[in-house]
């Protein structure tokens, strides 16, 4: 059997990976697939937790993050979307200030 | 070197099945193009290929070699890891997802028992639906990564039709898991089982075990619509027809490549049809009762006649070829059929898989029934009966079904 | 050197290289194409972990209609390479250090407290389907039809937000 303990820091190795892609990127599409990658990281301690102590909790919750995680991207795709068509780039730093 | 066969036999013996598995399909494949050319031509009044070999048998090998032989261009401007990619994940998707399909019941010989699938996971329909979802980037990536403006139409066209009709795929299916109570494709056959009804007891007639089922067939004509969808068949081929977009998402795509599409859409529609057949039509269970024991020499009373007449048919055939070896070929039939007549332990183990494989001949044979026959959707009118109609009708389903269940268990 | 262990072992360099490549590819869709790896590769430490319905789900929903929608969008917008301004720059300088710092804390973290933790259970006793279906809508069943109004209003908000202006 695999120790949790590996799980976690893959978890947490995930986590810093997507937290390093959020700080690097500059294009606001990849910044939002680090926040997915971030999810995921998050959903993986969820289940190896729940594998620990041997209850199915861990899945339900990886269950409802999952969902959440899908409302999140269809609404901020559609933001993205606007915000790509009024600003015509999709650049962060276009994005910095208030007015167009 | 026995014990080292014994305590690696968990590896090696899914390794062999795998090499048949590949071979057989790939087979399939070619003799199913060549099935349909056949087909189509016949509902059109011609004949189709049959100059390659006889009957134009050998057309799927002269096809092949064609694809080897031919210039594998790429244009300019392609994103090479997305040209490259679309075609590998499609044909792997489309062969994967074959391995966890059961073919038969479990076969005991020489003192091992072993599954008739590949693998045996007892979330195998999931495993399906997964591999059928990930199919989705295949096209999307090939119409994308070809830098032109009609691929990507009809990629994007043909990816949104394939999610929308795997919603409906995925909730015309719940009514046969409310009734199995298992998501393992191998169990769901098992519970079809109902030993003195033979074909009712299926799911589609639904006098299923202890009398727990439903007929679900409301659930198969949505399943079989969507999965013609999802396969991209007519009628639902805008996307990649002739007349329409230039080819679609394939049009930068040729010889090799092309292929590859083409054996991955082949196969798909294979997997979907062997679907069917478990999910609706008993898997690999005979139609007749278990009583009736003389059907169970079915499959070499078909197969004896059957070589007899190719011999009879090649021995008057036009080219010298075709006259030794269509003969050749219906000996080896007779003899086959003979065998199986002779040995009750062949004929057992083959009992189940000859009924699956003539069901799923019968679902391809409806597929490549209906290319010949239908004229194709237009793209709003996909998408609305996707969303507008075939939805509704399997929610529909799962309300029906589960309500007949609650009121049996009262 | 047992062999859930290599296995691990595999799933975890599989899904740290992916992310790594979403972090060094220049065009959006490469790094959607390595996220959908870090996916797979999750899904199948899920299936290690013997939460095979979890994994699925991670599959289906997750790799197969998010990452499509993610797809979608990088090929409607025809997003293109990325650019490297200064600020991206100095970003780097700055940000490699804090977030490996940020993985060092949470990973001394988990190991300083590795004794608290009762050992893993077997591998079935988790998520059997039919466990996890039961918790779900029994003692969770109140989230669960908040999550279908969530996605009702994601959708609702998706459609209000993608219609063209006229």
């Amino acid at each position: 059997m695999v120790p949790t303990n590996y799980y976690l820091i893959l978890s947490a190795v995930l986590f810093g990976l997507g937290v390093l892609a959020f700080v690097f990127k500059r294009n606001i599409i990849t910044i939002f697939m680090a926040i997915e990658l971030m999810l995921n990281a998050v959903n993986l301690a969820f289940v190896a937790f729940g594998q620990a102590l041997g209850k199915s909790d861990g899945g339900v919750f990886v269950l409802f993050v999952i969902v959440v995680a899908a409302a999140e991207a269809a609404v901020g795709l559609g933001i993205i979307i606007l915000t790509a068509r009024n600003r015509r780039s999709l650049n962060v730093e276009r994005v910095d200030l208030l007015k167009l | 070197m026995s014990e080292f066969l014994a305590k690696y036999a968990f590896l090696i013996i899914p390794i062999i099945k795998v090499v048949i598995l590949v071979f057989a399909v790939l087979t399939i494949d070619a003799y199913l193009t060549w099935l349909e050319r056949k087909v189509i031509a016949h509902i059109q009044a011609r004949w189709g290929p049959h100059r390659v070999g006889p009957h134009g048998l050998l057309q799927p090998l002269a096809d092949g070699i064609k694809f080897i032989l031919k210039e594998d261009p790429m244009p300019s401007g392609v994103d090479k890891i997305g040209y490259f990619l679309a075609p590998f994940l499609t044909l792997t998707l489309a062969i994967t997802s074959l391995s966890v399909i059961p073919f038969g019941p479990d076969i005991k010989a020489f003192g091992y028992v072993t599954n008739f699938g590949i693998a045996d996971v007892n979330v195998s329909l999931l495993v399906l639906f997964a591999i059928t979802a990930l199919g989705v980037y295949g096209v999307a990536l090939a119409g994308w990564a070809s830098n032109n403006k009609y691929s990507l139409l009809g990629g994007l066209r043909s990816s949104a039709q394939m999610i929308s009709y795997e919603l409906a795929l995925t909730l015309s299916v719940v009514g046969v898991l409310l009734i199995a109570g298992d998501l393992s494709l191998k169990h769901i056959v098992e519970h079809q089982d109902n030993g003195s009804l033979g074909l009712l007891g299926w799911n589609l007639f639904g006098f299923a075990k202890d009398g727990e089922g439903f007929t679900q067939i409301i659930g198969f004509i949505c399943f079989f619509i969507a999965a013609i969808a999802e396969t991209n068949r007519v009628p639902f081929d805008l996307p990649e027809a002739e007349s329409e977009l230039v080819a679609g998402f394939h049009t930068e795509y040729a010889s090799m490549k092309f292929a590859m599409f083409f054996i991955g859409e082949y196969t798909s529609m294979i997997a979907v049809s062997c679907l069917a057949t478990i999910l609706f039509f008993g898997g690999w269970l005979s139609p007749f009762p278990a009583s009736w024991t003389l059907t169970h020499y079915l499959p070499s009373v078909i197969l004896i006649p059957f070589g007899l007449w190719v011999i009879f048919d090649g021995i008057r055939y036009e080219t010298i070829f075709g006259r030794i070896l269509l003969p050749g070929v219906g000996t080896v039939l007779t003899a086959m059929g003979a065998a199986l007549f002779l040995s009750p332990a062949a004929n057992d183990l083959i009992q189940g898989p000859f009924w699956f494989f003539a069901k799923v001949f019968v679902f391809l044979f409806f597929y490549i029934w209906m290319r010949g026959t239908l004229p194709r959707f237009r793209y709003d009118q996909l998408m609305d009966f996707g969303w507008k109609i075939l939805l509704p009708v399997s929610i529909a389903n799962v309300v029906l079904t589960s309500a007949f269940l609650l009121w049996r268990m009262h | 050197m047992t062999a859930p262990v290599i296995i691990f072992f595999v799933l975890a360099a599989l899904a740290v290289l992916a992310s790594v490549s979403l972090i060094l590819q220049r065009h959006p869709i490469h790094s959607a194409l390595s996220l959908i790896v870090v996916m797979v590769a999750l899904a199948g430490l899920y299936l290690l972990m013997g939460a095979e319905f979890v994994a699925a789900v991670q599959i289906i929903v997750y790799g197969g209609a998010v990452m499509v929608l993610f797809v979608f969008v990088i090929m409607l917008l025809n997003a293109g390479d990325e650019e490297r301004t200064n600020f991206s720059k100095l970003a780097t300088f700055g940000g490699i250090p804090l977030a490996l710092a940020l993985g060092g804390i949470i990973a001394a973290a988990i190991v300083r407290s590795s004794g608290h933790l009762p050992p893993p259970a077997a591998s079935g006793a988790m998520s059997s389907t039919k466990q996890l279906s039961m918790l779900l809508f029994s003692e969770f069943v109140y989230p669960f039809e908040l999550t279908s109004f969530l996605i009702l209003v994601a959708i609702l908000g998706a459609i209000v937000l993608a219609q063209r202006e006229n």
